[in-house]
């Protein structure tokens, strides 16, 4: 079965609520309704003739200029080696999904990975607390706007160059050795501001 | 053993919970794990990861398409060749690009020799945890070789930065065909030495046996990957069954858990299907080499790397597993969404749940034949 037929019997199934196949540019992927999804990819895993039993990869997409975070579901089936990919949009601020974790076990961490990084809740999931980064941390950082806060519990996380600090340890080295700067210097200089001026 | 849970499951005096790592010797890397246990049996264990974050993928995002190559020998440095392999494909499927046949063949052949220099290293510090520690130094030993002739081949060691988006870097040395072969001839003499040493040591056999089994489904479940999926006993290779790259022509067995020992699904499954699969490794570098078809080693591949926006997929079939690199263009020069999906992160999640009820010691083993690496989790 090619990722088209799916998509078709995905579409007689559940009719508008899945999107059209995007323009196979390279990879096609068809957009999910949100309320929908937890039935689709049910129907997806136990249908027999489908059976994508491998939730491949599921993370998300920020596109801060159409306002949406994109999750994207990768299913693969082991049986029939057909695959399909799904979206489901999500409002950047008020980012919320339903967790499939029930359908397939691996969406858990998948889920709690985006969570975390993205800012996108998914209500239902059984332990969605952060999983790469410390509890306490401020922001997202895969998402598009991300600032860092600049430290973490006083820990700096910029430095300066180390080369600049060479430099610096280099100069002052320099200025040491060099011969005190005679009174000359010290001097008025004569106004010579004719020539430069010109 | 269930029997020995269920009496001491009724004992509630000796619960506690302790941190196993973040540094402890058998964690491989830096992972932490929150153990509840009642004396010597798990309640279950959390893993903690996050440790070697570095936050790759959103470097992805800021370095152009060929500026990420190097990042992505960070990924996994135990098994490098093959993180480079699979961002190659997913840039090149989003230029369309055709990579040469020669090229091909020397990812085939690079990968698989990385492939053996990491079940080495899994199967050695696997050796390793469970106690014994000659086999470790054996593998290791191998190992060098292999890194010696990666060495030899692309000047690198561990962080190889070897494949490019449209081939390769480097053609073949001089004289290194014929030295791989030597190295291939002592490597088989070398995997059933192996074998008689640790893998069918009585001992051995029987601490790992029986001991943290995954069946098939709950493996599918929790989306194992590689050799943890086919220790469970699924049939599935990519290399196979949906190949990529010079596979197609290659003749070898996907060598499939079947409970050698014990049940299938088991550590010892995990373990020994990696010996095996060292085997088959060996006889794809021989047939590559072998084959090896002449011509260029690198596409025409524009100086300003732009694709069309757009998504691509990647699957390589790596020594930790399947590993997807899932790119998103917005037609720029650099990429919008560099994603890795990587074995080693679902391995992870899958601990919890096997965890309960084990002995804190098959705890160990079942880190160890999962063969988790730490930056592949953390990333």
């Amino acid at each position: 079965m090619t990722t088209h037929d799916v998509h078709e019997r995905l579409k007689a199934r559940f009719g508008d609520d899945v999107g059209p196949l995007s323009e196979p540019k390279i990879d096609p992927f068809c957009v999910v309704k949100k309320d929908r999804l937890v039935e689709v990819c049910r129907f997806l895993k136990t249908e027999p003739g489908l059976e994508l039993d491998f939730l491949e990869d599921e993370t998300a997409v920020d596109w801060p200029k159409r306002n949406v975070i994109e999750i994207v579901y990768h299913l693969l089936s082991y049986k029939h080696r057909h695959s399909i990919v799904l979206k489901v949009e999500v409002a950047r601020d008020a980012a919320s999904a339903p967790t499939v974790e029930g359908v397939w076990k691996t969406a858990n961490w998948f889920e709690r990975e985006i969570y975390d990084l993205f800012g996108v809740e998914f209500p239902g999931h059984p332990d969605l607390r952060r999983i790469m980064l410390p509890d306490d941390w401020i922001g997202h950082p895969l998402r598009k706007d991300y600032q860092e806060a600049g430290g973490w519990h006083g820990m700096s996380n910029v430095r300066e160059n180390p080369l600049v600090e060479l430099k610096r340890l280099d100069d002052a080295r320099k200025a040491e050795k060099a011969p005190k700067p005679v009174e000359k210097a010290a001097e008025p200089k004569p106004a010579a501001s004719g020539p430069q001026a010109s | 053993m269930e029997k020995l849970i269920l009496r001491r499951v009724d004992r509630n005096n000796e619960e506690m919970i302790l941190n196993f790592g973040p540094q402890h010797p058998s964690t491989h890397g830096v992972i932490n794990f929150l153990v509840e246990t009642d004396g010597e049996v798990l309640k279950k264990a959390v893993p903690d990861v996050g440790y070697l974050h570095r936050s790759i993928e959103k470097i992805g995002e800021v370095v152009g398409y060929p500026g990420f190559m190097p990042y992505t020998d960070r990924i996994d440095y135990v098994a490098a060749m093959f993180a480079n392999e699979g961002y190659a494909i997913a840039v090149e499927r989003l230029l369309k690009i055709e990579v040469p046949k020669r090229a091909q063949w020397l990812r085939a052949i690079s990968c698989e020799l990385c492939r053996m220099a990491s079940h080495l290293i899994s199967v050695g510090t696997m050796t390793m945890d469970i106690g014994a520690f000659t086999p470790m130094l054996h593998g290791v030993r191998e190992r060098e070789a292999i890194n010696d002739l990666i060495e030899a081949l692309c000047g690198a060691r561990l962080t190889y930065n070897y494949h490019r988006i449209g081939g390769v870097a480097f053609d073949l040395p001089e004289g290194w065909r014929d030295r791989t072969l030597r190295f291939l001839d002592h490597f088989d003499r070398f995997l059933p030495e192996f074998d008689r040493l640790i893998s069918f040591n009585e001992i051995y056999k029987k601490r790992l046996a029986n001991v943290a089994v995954i069946p098939a489904a709950m493996a599918i479940d929790y989306g194992l990957v590689g050799p943890n999926l086919r220790g469970s006993g699924v049939d599935w290779d990519l290399r196979r069954d949906l190949p990529y790259g010079a596979y197609p022509s290659f003749k070898f067995s996907i060598p499939v858990g079947k409970g050698f020992f014990g049940t299938s699904g088991d550590s010892f499954d995990r373990y020994y299907v990696r010996c095996l699969e060292m085997a088959e490794s060996s006889k794809i570098v021989r047939q590559a080499l072998e084959s090896m078809p002449d011509g260029e080693i690198m596409a025409k591949v524009p100086r300003n790397l732009k694709p069309e926006a757009g998504e691509a997929l990647s699957r390589v079939e790596s020594a930790r597993g399947e590993m997807a690199y899932y790119v998103v263009s917005d037609g720029t020069n650099k990429a919008h969404r560099v994603r890795a999906r990587t074995g080693s992160f679902t391995a992870m999640g899958i601990i919890e749940d096997v965890s309960r009820g084990l002995m804190i010691a098959d705890l160990v083993a079942l880190i160890a034949s999962l063969d988790v690496v730490a930056p592949e989790i953390d990333r």
